[in-house]
């Protein structure tokens, strides 16, 4: 007979893998992708293929030549993942060169020199972006308008991101807001802004598919989104010729793309329900601030990346709900 | 639907048996009968090489308060006293009896009859308890634990319920759903009896919606003539039949972390197979020496449930079942959640085995573990609220101090973690060790202060 296998309980498992979550991720982000082509043309696509490309290039040349190592981690699908979500965090006219560098600091800086998978502390796509902002504060803010031939790359009109008009609106132009898009257009993508967040309804189907498949739970996204709505809603109460009204703060910028897909990252978000409140609310409470009283108009990015650098101090002191402690129910 | 509050999964039900009436399987040629069955001190033997005994004969005496008798389930003659590789992969002491014929203790009655307690109103609580303790009753669901010390609760705690366990979350297994459906009117008088004997007036049974023809039997029987037994259809959810979660699933309270018992608020909790092993022992006079086992797998060719003597090789049960398949990569005793795996099939059938299950060459082996993605998947699994990634990375790295103030005790070894992780990561082997470690540190730390 042959020699019996013997190991601990459990003997099943579910099936589940690193690389089914990252692609179900990377399926949520293509109805995005599909509305960014639509909306600037074929430079959406070059962009997010020259960011795909590079980050699983760099990915493959650090693990082979610097750690030498023999295992294969490109097919787990994050590295590919980390180029979607940093392409989708730029304008689809950027230059090449400019993709590259990021992808460089997204897989090499953020995420391999702490270890590689499970082990970064900042979320890979969103510290390159800030990176870039900083590097090429110019190139990173030249927003594309959507409504482009499809064979636009480099050569597109750009346009002020409505974001731009808020954050003109609270510095003094009483006329800003007026010229801000309406929610609908917003909400469809009709509108200007980087690659990934245009379609605020793309990421909300993107959302719904993340949450049927069990990927990521609703904790994240809802409180950050929840927060920004009553934040900038009291805001806009007090005075809406300076404060944009709650629903064009949710719908533009980031705060979808950042809400949905950035903020959830699972290793740089906390691991506890309580604590995945706690990092939700504070992001939406930061993007809120940054967007209204900070230098630069875009404040998701930055409020992730400063509550990344939080989560394990959240691991720390929100711990789930143990079993018996629940008052008894007479 | 009513189910635990806190973690649980899915996993696939697989209960290829489910549909398969419990048949009597043959006897052994030798029966042998590990000394530590339960929970406990292991037995003591009470007969010798030569001895003849019948079934249902005491070999061993219990070896403490916390602990059982055994019986044989065969005659013959007691061939010799040696060691046995049982279920948990250690070789143990146990009694070896060669199979003759099969003469019955005359103290047994073997009719058909039902007896309730409208028969024999004269038996007092203390009856009951103790002739659950002479018969050698223990849990069935796996756990072993001597019934007779859950029915006399410490000093200062009050039994309000009985709660029975026949929700059978472990995938495969159908020995409880199948023992429902056959012998229902016997399970009621069981529970009947074990309500007397806890001195409490209200009994529930829980069972999962996946078993709807067990749940409308047993309401139909319960509403006939035992009002005070509730049946409680729960959502399927494992591991709705660790003790604690089926408190909570039903009653909706939760047993505080350890020290604390279930009778500390309020519940006894039994196995389905302990209410009808309790009927036959109080009503039938017959001790605890057979149990129907599943024996399953998916390549195994006629996948059933057989009423087993204890002593019988599960290679004898698994040749009734179509021999074992030429593809067998692990056979586990149990379900495969929390079943062990054995080191060999001349294991025999204990009081604590429900199951026979044979995997495959594929199913046997685990996934390639991969660096953990801190997706917090265990975490939401953790039916005891506890952080298994934290837990086993720390056990891993000998923080025991660490892993105690996180409420590693509390584990219950369920492995709904390592059954959800996507990186196929050994949590629960490590919270195992780290587990193990820490209950050692706390007891060493206790004796000192003694």
């Amino acid at each position: 007979m042959n020699k019996l296998v013997v190991s601990l309980s459990p003997h099943v498992h579910s099936g589940d893998s690193v690389a089914k979550n990252m692609y179900w991720v990377l399926a949520a982000l293509v109805p995005a992708l599909i509305c960014s082509f639509i909306g600037f043309g074929v430079g959406a696509i070059i962009t997010t293929a020259i960011s795909v490309v590079s980050c699983v290039f760099f990915e493959w040349a650090i693990t082979k030549f610097i750690m030498k190592s023999d295992k294969c981690t490109i097919c787990d699908g994050s590295a590919v993942l980390t180029g979607v979500l940093l392409a989708f965090n730029m304008p689809s006219n950027i230059a090449p060169w400019i993709v590259v560098i990021g992808a460089f600091f997204a897989i090499g800086v953020v995420k391999m020199t702490f270890g590689g998978l499970g082990c970064n502390l900042f979320n890979p796509a969103l510290a390159a972006r800030a990176f870039l902002l900083i590097s090429f504060p110019v190139q990173m803010t030249t927003w594309p308008v959507v409504g482009q031939s499809f064979n636009t790359y480099l050569d597109a009109e750009t346009a002020a991101t409505p974001l731009a008009l808020m954050s003109q609106a609270f510095k003094g132009d009483t006329t800003a807001l007026s010229q801000l898009p309406s929610a609908w257009d917003m909400l469809i993508g009709n509108t200007g802004g980087c690659l990934g967040e245009v379609c605020a309804l793309a990421m909300i189907l993107g959302l719904v598919i993340l949450l049927v498949k069990k990927v990521i739970t609703w904790h994240i996204p809802v409180s950050i989104i929840a927060t920004v709505f009553v934040l900038s809603g009291l805001f806009n109460l007090v005075d809406p010729i300076r404060f944009a009204n709650p629903v064009a703060e949710i719908l533009s910028g980031g705060l979808m793309l950042g809400a949905i897909f950035m903020a959830t990252d699972y290793v740089t978000s906390p691991m506890s329900k309580k604590g995945q409140l706690v990092y939700g609310v504070a992001i939406g409470a930061l993007t809120v601030i940054i967007r209204t009283f900070g230098a630069y108009p875009e404040g998701m990015s930055f409020a992730i990346l400063i509550m990344n650098a939080f989560t394990p101090i959240i691991n720390q002191y929100c711990k789930p709900k143990r079993f018996g402690e629940v008052p008894a129910k007479k | 639907m009513k189910t635990f509050r806190i973690g649980g999964v899915h996993p696939a039900e697989n209960k290829l048996s489910a549909a398969e009436p419990i048949k009597v399987a043959d006897l052994p040629k030798v029966a042998v009968y590990p000394m530590g069955q339960h929970i406990g001190a292991p037995a003591k033997p009470v007969v010798q090489k030569g001895d003849k005994v019948k079934v249902g004969t005491m070999i061993a005496e219990a070896g403490g308060f916390v602990s059982a008798p055994i019986f044989s389930g065969v005659s013959g003659t007691v061939q010799k006293i040696d060691t046995v590789i049982d279920a948990s992969g250690y070789a143990k002491p146990a009694v070896f009896i060669a199979v003759e014929g099969d003469e019955w203790e005359e103290t047994i009655d073997r009719s058909e009859k039902l007896v309730t307690l409208k028969d024999k109103p004269e038996l007092t609580p203390e009856d009951i308890v103790n002739k659950i303790k002479a018969a050698g009753v223990v849990g069935m669901g796996g756990a072993c634990f001597p019934t007779h010390v859950k029915l006399t609760p410490p000093p200062g705690a009050k039994p309000e319920w009985v709660i029975i366990n026949a929700v059978e979350c472990e995938p495969y297994l159908t020995a409880d759903h199948r023992l429902m459906l056959e012998k229902a009117d016997q399970i009621l008088v069981g529970v009947d009896l074990l309500m007397k004997a806890g001195k409490v007036n209200k009994g529930f049974i829980g069972i999962e919606e996946n078993k709807p023809d067990a749940i409308k039997l047993m309401t139909e029987k319960a509403a006939a003539g035992y009002p005070d037994i509730e049946i409680v259809p729960l959502k399927t959810k494992y591991p709705q039949g660790g003790e604690k979660q089926l408190i909570d699933a039903v009653v909706a309270r939760q047993v505080p972390a350890p020290p604390a018992i279930p009778v500390n608020v309020g519940a006894i909790v039994q196995n389905v197979g302990t209410a009808y092993a309790v009927y036959e022992a109080v009503m039938k006079n017959k001790p605890l020496f057979e149990r129907v086992v599943t024996v399953t797998g998916k390549s195994l060719a006629h996948p059933s449930n057989l009423l087993a003597r204890m002593g019988t090789p599960m290679s004898q049960l698994i040749d009734a079942c179509g021999g074992l398949p030429a593809d067998t990569g692990k056979v586990i005793g149990g379900g495969p959640m929390m079943g062990k795996a054995l080191v060999n099939i001349e294991v025999p059938i204990c009081k604590g085995s429900s199951g026979v299950l044979i995997m495959n060459n594929e199913e046997a082996r685990r996934g390639e573990p991969q660096p953990c993605i801190r997706c917090a998947k265990c975490v939401s699994a953790c039916p005891m609220g506890l952080e298994p990634y934290l837990l086993a990375t720390a056990s891993s790295m000998k923080m025991w101090d660490k892993v105690e103030a996180e409420d590693i005790t509390s584990c219950i070894e369920c492995g709904s973690c390592q059954f959800t992780c996507p990186s196929k990561r050994p949590l629960l082997d490590n919270i195992r060790m780290g587990k193990q470690t820490v209950m050692g540190i706390i007891r060493s730390r206790q004796a000192a202060k003694k």
